[in-house]
């Protein structure tokens, strides 16, 4: 053990032997480019998603649900059956609060506005969700003011079915204020006027920290308002928030409450706000879960591809192999060629993979409007396909070393 | 020859079952990933009406605001409104100017069925005009839809949808027959068979793969009952004034409107009755944008407005790829499958098999794995449509059954498929020189 010899690789004669079966090689090199392509992309689409999924509403979803009510007959009387109704929710042990609203966040339908900083059809707006709410809407929705002050019971008014104004005074949300207001620091909006409808004056009352839009799909998410209204409506709909950890069972007690409490009515659409998130997102989730899936065959596709193409050459190469063995060379020496000779046709494929990662990304961005790709995927990748090849040729190179030096002696 | 050959093929899998076993599986879950998506692509891009649907057009006018065009998903920079106000489709049903046509809106009520034990419940309502059913082909089980007349007189009468019969009247012959809805009395004039265009042509604005409403009834009611707006509103401008009637006479949008024209000529004349209309309101103050107005067949505006999921496309174009790996092994492995056989191959040749008959015996084999991972695949592929109707849930229910002709198409992909991947590996070992193989024997 006295000696120390530095290893030869002996890349040159692999390389010169690669070039002797072409095809098989290039083959390898092509399955992993393009296994790289798909993975790395699909990673990037996963994570872009998912970061979509974390984005928070600003409501307390867990312990949040609503239902809507529908009011038929003659006898029907939506305002008082409103209050009634409003009443009796926020007096139930368990429940935080309740109130009426027209939209709900994360469900998909909402009524949106445009607002303007200057009157005049001329001006362009800026959109917004409007939730039409009252004053016990901070509690209701566990929305925090952070300027301003809030609704009280007189700012509140009764909307009509087809009424066409707007109250005088209203709430929004930080990121609607800085995008009205782009210019100034938010705290100096409250206060100010803004035009709905082009001209109808409204002035900001206060502002939240946070609330998002019914869309989720859409790019101004987070730009709400609040207006400060009842809506005398026969079809109308409640949210209510309560104790955490009660929700399950409160869910049917109170739709069953409601459903007695008046006759000429009708419950429906009961649902909680963490049933709406999973709704509203289900293609986020179905995409993630299927790319995933794609990842993982596509993964054991191409190394039982490297393994079978690997088992193939061992086999064709045995007598070699046993020559070599028998002229001295060690079964690491053995291992150590064919893992060579992997780590040539990879490298080949994740750097041809590189090319087709950006290319594919290219494409995408152009067809599908997605983002660009980070750069750092494009070297994790390759580093990822490069380790799933040399796993995946260990085990014939280990066989390979296995050759008795004897098979040289002995023809077929 | 040819049932020689495939004996020669089936022995020869299964002389290296580990090995077939790879390609077949490689094959399987290329086809099964490919069908999976391009059944659902193919069923959102499906012709819902073939034979008609280059004779019917949705109509569009430019009614929007002079300082912004109307905005939506196309890509379009100057697309007209999506819908009509309450104005303009009356106004353009009232021209008749077309064989037949058809404005429609969405809306809903409360249906009381009779007897004591049944509760009120909702039900969603398309607001049509009698031509809707001839013109969508809809389907009839009992009776049929009313006429032009009860158009225009604002008759009470519906027509119901199967599950709505069955559930107010069990499924029985109920033409004639009295139904409470929206707090009115209405008379049954047709009960629907079942009916369901995917994609649902006719309202692509409002869930383009939705179920189609459970009760029809004629479109003026909308203004007699004070039906709510269901489905999308887009307004530029408010109503001037307050309650219904004003909302229902504002630039808000609510409404659409379909015309059979049977010919370019047709389509040409409508299309100018449509500007002289337009032409017309401008006269008296409305339609303040440039003329802009659209007649789209079917196909076309299916296509504008993006109907196919991009998500469905994406896929599509993912496990296309995927199958090209799959191949690119399947590729690799007969190569080293073949090769194998060189001995065998030398022999034959210095038999006296020429390389045509070597090169069919080949590519057969070939074609045979091919149709087994075929068979395989469309297996993965039911699967596959499965699981996305787990995940996505009852929107796709109309989109995840494989039909006779995407099973024909998953054979041909993957015979086609492994037939190519095979001319390589088949053209290699037909090369096969004799003398060198016969020499080791």
């Amino acid at each position: 053990m006295s000696k120390t010899t530095a290893i030869n690789w002996e890349v040159g004669p692999i390389f010169r032997a690669l070039l002797r079966n072409k095809v098989g090689a290039v083959l390898i090199a092509i399955q992993i480019a393009v296994t790289m392509t798909i993975i790395v992309n699909s990673v990037f689409i996963i994570v872009e998603r998912d970061q979509q999924m974390q984005r928070v509403s600003g409501i307390d979803e867990d312990n949040t649900f609503y239902l809507s009510s529908l009011g038929f007959g003659q006898n029907f009387n939506s305002k008082v059956a409103i209050q009634e109704d409003l009443n009796m929710l926020r007096n139930l042990p368990g429940v935080v609060d309740a109130m009426q609203i027209n939209a709900i966040p994360l469900s998909g339908s909402g009524w949106s506005m445009g607002l303007q900083t200057k009157p005049g059809a001329e001006y362009d707006g800026v959109g917004t969700a409007v939730y039409m709410v009252d004053q016990n809407v901070l509690n209701t929705l566990d929305v925090e003011l952070i300027a301003g002050e809030k609704f009280t019971a007189t700012d509140i008014r009764w909307r009509d079915k087809s009424q066409g104004d707007w109250p005088d005074k209203i709430i929004i949300t930080k990121a609607l204020a800085v995008s009205l207001f782009p210019d100034e620091i938010w705290q100096s909006i409250v206060g100010k006027t803004v035009y709905i409808n082009d001209v109808e004056p409204m002035t900001i009352g206060g502002i939240i920290d946070q609330l998002q839009a019914p869309w989720i799909g859409w790019d101004k998410v987070e730009n709400v308002m609040l207006s400060p209204e009842q809506m005398d409506q026969d079809s109308t709909r409640y949210i209510i928030r309560t104790e955490p950890g009660r929700r399950d069972e409160l869910m049917p007690q109170i739709e069953e409450l409601l459903a007695n409490s008046n006759k000429n009515r009708i419950i429906k659409g009961m649902r909680s706000l963490q049933e709406t998130r999973e709704r509203s997102y289900r293609s986020h989730t179905a995409i993630i879960k299927i790319l995933s899936t794609i990842m993982v065959i596509l993964t054991i596709v191409t190394a039982l591809g490297i393994v079978g193409m690997a088992t193939f050459s061992v086999n064709q190469r045995k007598k070699q192999i046993g020559t070599r063995r028998a002229l001295g060379a060690s079964q690491g020496a053995i291992v150590r060629y064919f893992m060579v000779e992997n780590l040539i046709i990879s490298t080949v494929g994740v750097v041809l993979g590189a090319m087709f990662t950006l290319g594919l990304n290219i494409v995408l961005v152009n067809v599908f409007n997605l983002d660009k790709i980070d750069w750092y995927y494009i070297p994790i990748g390759m580093i990822v396909l490069w380790l799933v090849g040399l796993i995946a040729v260990f085990a014939p190179a280990k066989r390979a070393a296995n050759i008795p030096p004897a098979l040289a002696t002995r023809t077929v | 020859m040819f049932s020689y050959y495939l004996k020669l093929a089936f022995k020869s899998i299964k002389r290296n079952p580990i090995l077939s076993l790879l390609m077949v599986t490689a094959i399987a879950l290329g086809i099964g990933a490919s069908m999976t998506t391009i059944t659902v692509n193919y069923l959102m891009s499906a012709d819902p009406i073939p034979h008609k649907s280059q004779q019917l057009f949705y109509v569009q006018v430019d009614s929007w605001d002079p300082h912004n065009a109307f905005s939506d998903d196309s890509d379009d920079n100057n697309p007209p409104p999506n819908q009509l106000t309450w104005t303009d489709a009356t106004n353009l049903m009232a021209a008749k100017k077309a064989p037949k046509q058809t404005a429609m809106a969405k809306s809903g009520g409360i249906i009381e069925p009779k007897g004591l034990d049944s509760k009120p419940f909702e039900a969603s309502i398309r607001l049509n005009f009698a031509d809707f059913f001839s013109m969508f082909d809809v389907p009839f089980l009992y009776g049929s839809g009313w006429d032009q007349q009860a158009d225009n007189k604002r008759d009470l009468v519906v027509v119901l949808s199967k599950n709505i019969n069955d559930k107010v009247f069990g499924g029985e012959n109920s033409v004639g027959k009295d139904f409470v809805m929206a707090g009115k009395n209405f008379r049954v004039v047709g009960v629907m068979d079942n009916w369901q265009p995917v994609p649902k042509f006719y309202d692509i604005l409002n869930g383009a793969f939705d179920e189609p409403e459970e009760v029809y009834m004629p479109f003026y009611l909308k203004e007699e009952l004070e039906l709510p707006n269901w489905g999308n509103t887009n307004c530029w401008k408010s109503p001037e004034g307050e309650g219904f009637k004003a909302f229902l006479r504002s630039e808000c949008i609510n409404f659409q409107m379909w015309v059979e024209l049977p010919d370019l000529q047709a389509k040409a004349d409508y299309l100018a009755f449509l500007d002289n209309y337009v032409a017309e309101q401008k006269s008296l103050g409305r339609f303040p944008r440039p003329l802009n107005n659209r007649l789209s067949d079917v196909m076309t505006w299916l296509d504008e407005q993006k109907v196919v999921e991009q998500d469905a496309r994406l896929m599509l174009w993912l496990s296309f790829m995927f199958l090209l790996v799959c191949l690119l092994n399947t590729i690799g492995l007969l190569l080293a499958k073949f090769t194998g056989k060189a001995a065998e191959i030398g022999l034959r040749r210095a038999v006296g098999a020429t390389k045509a008959e070597l090169f069919k015996q080949h590519i057969i084999e070939a074609g045979c794995i091919g149709l087994l991972g075929g068979i395989a695949g469309l297996g993965l592929a039911v699967l596959g449509l499965q699981g996305i109707k787990s995940l996505y849930g009852d929107y796709v229910n109309n989109l995840s059954s494989l039909d006779g002709t995407m099973v024909v198409v998953a054979l041909l992909l993957a015979l086609v498929s492994s037939v190519l991947a095979g001319i390589y590996p088949t053209w290699r070992a037909c090369n096969i020189a004799p003398a060198s193989q016969l020499k080791s024997q």
